[in-house]
């Protein structure tokens, strides 16, 4: 039954800031995302150029060889500004937090096998640092993209790796506590399994072009990581000791796959906009993955043996996939 | 087999595996070139490690306190929209303060977000790098939420839809841009200077006061909302600013003279800033807190006097520019409210002349000076607006190149001259408001002299439409203004006559009679 529940109704004079109703064409109610995100950087009438970088201008569109005829295009399908983001983060931290409290209660981190123990302390605690990599790359991002569609994003997804990192850290912490940092840290530093892969985050940090460590770091090495460890051998380690790990890296699995809707549609939008992009993109992502591969490949074998070789091929696979859909030349 | 569970650890060991044991120093990109923004102001910092961490969050933790805030805040938005909350302030002059506040606050809050992301991006140490980051984040949160909490306004009141484009090209907001212009263009350092303590910590209680005071004293539950949510934020702000301060003064004694000198001019541009805060509280706020003066007093002289004192063992001198912004507390908000009654042709808020008891309020607030200084002149522009001929003043005004304020403050020692000064760099000349400010210019004319500024642009024929012959001699720049402005005439002139004026009174009848 329907309830006619009366409020005072008011004719407004209008429906949205004139910005917006430019933007869609029409004065019509803007979203939230809309209101908090386009056209909102400054773009024009600087005062000073960086005395750090005079080059450029405080926003500057050449800080990428990308080029957009609008820059708003790289829209976050996840609609996310900071309330959204927020509350997505805080409810996946709910769930981790009863994750990490359920293990702690039932002893399980203490009673995986040996075997499984040293996987998660040799593969994924190290893993602590690379997102440490990622959160800096993305701040490098935040700071030199255009337009606050990208820069929001890629702040947001800086706290996020922050966050993996931690998570990664409370990992080690629950099977073998500072020990197991120290070994996993002692590993990043001076263990040959690992020094192509610092190497390549190290290389990415002093990249200038921020579009190439959107690729490099968002595109190229996560979409390799994230689906060989947090899902591959995630599986394989549930397999023979059981859902443990799962519930521990859930917050990981999660990100991935909500964050891989946003870079998704960050390339499909550069690489639609005009065919230098599709061709510079597609440069970028072969070079990058390829390297990629050497970075992790490794630690792949650690992760899987015998088996590393067809694991990092199916992922390839899967990736040159993923980003053929969106629309690049892999 | 199973073994023993770790250890428990502290807060402090937990929180430094959670973050400063995460970084290591680059060995295959010398850190040269993957921080190489920290070394060319003269700062020397020998030991990142000796950073105290002034709070001890994690992003659990973060996103847990910050969730919980943001879903309260929405709601109390989403009721306030649904019932109509903007026919509950005390009087549609209010909404006023939120034309000035949308187009000088969110686009500034914007600029913290991205100069912080970039502190996160630069600072070599773990401990900084994420205590900034956390502010990056929080800083678009305020952005966001203050357009939010004002959008609904925009749809009753004229004034407030173009604050996206007039943030750049408006004459009366580009002293906010030049602020952040100018902080942002610094090193990092400064830039934390300047935001991190300068305004987050010296002068944040002076912004609040009007905007999220005066949202509460005056029934806009949406704006104080907002302010009330931003609190916790504001407090871990502030914690950050001060704990730079005395990492770079412990760091090295060489710092001292340049923190020293930063701390002089970000504390003056920051009270420049000011003037039309003080304006807000004296003159736009129907129902008001406080007087300027008086908020002055216990913020930044009482307060401001203790900070200094504890930052006194260090060698930190009170800022050169104090003790003229205390004479100069009893004049800035009539003077900018006068010179703003003045322009009220070219600005997408209105003005008025206060009422009687309004002026008395302010005879009272300001005894020294207001009886014999302004209220004549506002009496008299009465008069001429009971006459039909509400005083305008359509000259294009002279600009501070330091702090683009037009030029309008009197000499320190006689209240009845204008105060001006200049300096010549390159065989030309350029003008100032103030001793602070050219002494700032002075400095680095090489950066202030590329200061936009709006008059000088319009006079040399920029802000016209292309295909205008700027050199014809009947060139009037004036009639271009208002298209560069996107204004509109709605939203200008005087409060008197003007259309949110009747629609809040029809409005409200409506919504308050059968």
């Amino acid at each position: 039954m329907h309830i006619d529940l009366r409020t005072i109704t008011i004719t407004p004079l209008r429906q949205t800031f004139g910005h917006l109703a430019r933007r869609m064409g029409a004065d019509k109610p803007a979203s939230r995302y809309f209101e908090a995100t386009m056209d909102l950087q400054p773009v024009e009438n600087f005062h000073y150029r960086p005395t750090w970088d005079p080059a450029y201008e405080i926003f500057d569109k050449t800080r990428t060889c990308i080029t957009m005829q609008d820059w708003y295009a790289l829209k976050d399908p996840r609609q996310y500004y900071y309330g959204p983001w927020t509350l997505a983060r805080g409810r996946m931290q709910e769930t981790a937090e009863a994750d990490f409290d359920l293990v702690e209660e039932m002893g399980l981190a203490q009673a995986y096998a040996a075997e499984g123990r040293a996987l998660v302390n040799e593969v994924f605690v190290p893993l602590r640092h690379a997102a440490w990599a990622s959160n800096i790359n993305n701040s490098f991002i935040g700071s030199y993209s255009y337009g606050i569609a990208m820069s929001q994003a890629a702040t947001f997804a800086s706290m996020d790796q922050l966050g993996v990192a931690q998570y990664l850290t409370r990992l080690g912490l629950a099977f073998d506590g500072t020990e197991s940092l120290a070994a996993a840290k002692d590993a990043w530093l001076q263990h040959p399994r690992w020094q192509e892969l610092r190497r390549y985050v190290e290389d990415v940090m002093v990249l200038k072009d921020w579009f190439e460590v959107f690729i490099a770091q968002n595109v190229a090495l996560e979409g390799l990581l994230y689906p060989l460890f947090f899902e591959r051998l995630n599986e394989r380690l549930n397999a023979t000791h059981g859902p443990v790990l799962s519930l521990l890296t859930r917050f990981q699995r999660e990100w991935f796959t909500e964050s891989s809707k946003w870079v998704d549609a960050v390339i499909k939008s550069a690489a639609a906009d005009n065919p230098g992009n599709k061709a510079q993109l597609s440069t970028w992502l072969r070079e990058w993955r390829d390297r990629a591969v050497t970075a992790l490949d490794p630690v792949v074998a650690r992760a899987f043996g015998n088996d590393g070789p067809a694991q990092l091929g199916e992922a390839v696979a899967q990736f040159n996939a993923r980003f053929t859909k969106a629309g690049l030349a892999p | 087999m199973t073994t023993a569970p770790p250890k428990k650890l502290s807060l402090k060991e937990r929180y430094t595996l959670m973050t400063r044991d995460l970084a290591w120093d680059t060995t295959y990109q010398p850190m040269s070139k993957v921080y190489p923004q920290v070394g060319y102001e003269g700062i020397k910092i020998h030991d990142w490690n000796r950073w105290e961490d002034p709070f001890r969050l994690t992003m659990d933790a973060y996103w847990k306190y910050q969730a919980e805030k943001e879903r309260k805040l929405y709601a109390i938005l989403d009721a306030f929209n649904q019932n109509n909350g903007h026919l509950t302030v005390t009087d549609a002059r209010y909404i006023n303060v939120l034309k000035l506040y949308l187009g000088s606050t969110p686009p500034l809050e914007l600029m913290a977000a991205r100069g912080f992301t970039n502190m996160g991006r630069q600072m070599v140490g773990a401990g900084p790098r994420v205590a900034c980051l956390m502010q990056a984040v929080d800083e678009y949160r305020h952005f966001q939420t203050q357009i939010h909490s004002v959008s609904n306004y925009n749809k009753y009141y004229n004034g407030l839809d173009e604050f996206a484009h007039q943030q750049s090209r408006m004459w009366y907001l580009s002293d906010g841009k030049s602020f952040f212009d100018d902080a942002i263009t610094a090193g990092p350092f400064e830039f934390m200077v300047a935001i991190g303590f300068a305004f987050e910590y010296v002068l944040t209680n002076i912004l609040f006061v009007p905007f999220i005071s005066g949202a509460a004293y005056n029934g806009d539950l949406a704006a104080m909302t907002v302010g009330f949510s931003a609190q916790s934020d504001e407090a871990r702000h502030m914690t950050l600013g001060l704990e730079c301060i005395k990492f770079l003064l412990e760091q090295d004694p060489d710092n001292l003279p340049i923190v020293q000198r930063w701390i002089d001019k970000w504390t003056w541009r920051g009270t420049r800033k000011l003037g039309a805060v003080g304006m807000m509280m004296d003159y736009m706020l129907p129902k008001r807190i406080m007087s300027f003066k008086e908020a002055w007093e216990i913020y930044f002289e009482q307060n401001g006097s203790a900070l200094f004192n504890d930052l006194a063992r260090y060698g930190i001198k009170v800022p050169a520019c104090f003790s003229q912004t205390v004479v100069e507390k009893e004049h800035v908000s009539h003077q900018s409210w006068i010179g703003f009654y003045m322009k009220s042709r070219a600005m997408s808020f209105h003005t008025w002349v206060p009422g009687p008891e309004e002026l008395d309020w302010l005879s009272e607030k300001y005894p020294n000076t207001f009886d014999r200084f302004y209220r004549p002149t506002l009496e008299h522009w009465d008069k001429m607006e009971k006459q039909g001929k509400r005083f305008v003043n359509n000259t294009q005004p002279m600009n501070c190149q330091c702090c683009l304020n037009t030029i309008k403050y009197n000499e320190p020692d006689d209240p009845m001259s204008t105060c001006f000064r200049e300096s010549v760099y390159k065989g030309e000349k350029f003008h100032f408001c103030s001793d602070h400010c050219k002494a700032i210019f002075d400095h680095e004319p090489e950066k202030y002299v590329q200061a936009y500024i709006s008059s000088h642009q319009a006079l040399q024929g920029n802000c016209a439409p292309e295909g205008v012959d700027v050199t014809a001699n009947d060139f009037d720049p004036a009639r271009y203004m208002n298209d560069f402005w996107r204004l509109d005439p709605r939203a200008t002139g005087d409060f008197n006559g003007s259309d949110d004026q009747k629609n809040f009174a029809a409005w409200r009848a409506q919504a308050t009679t059968n």
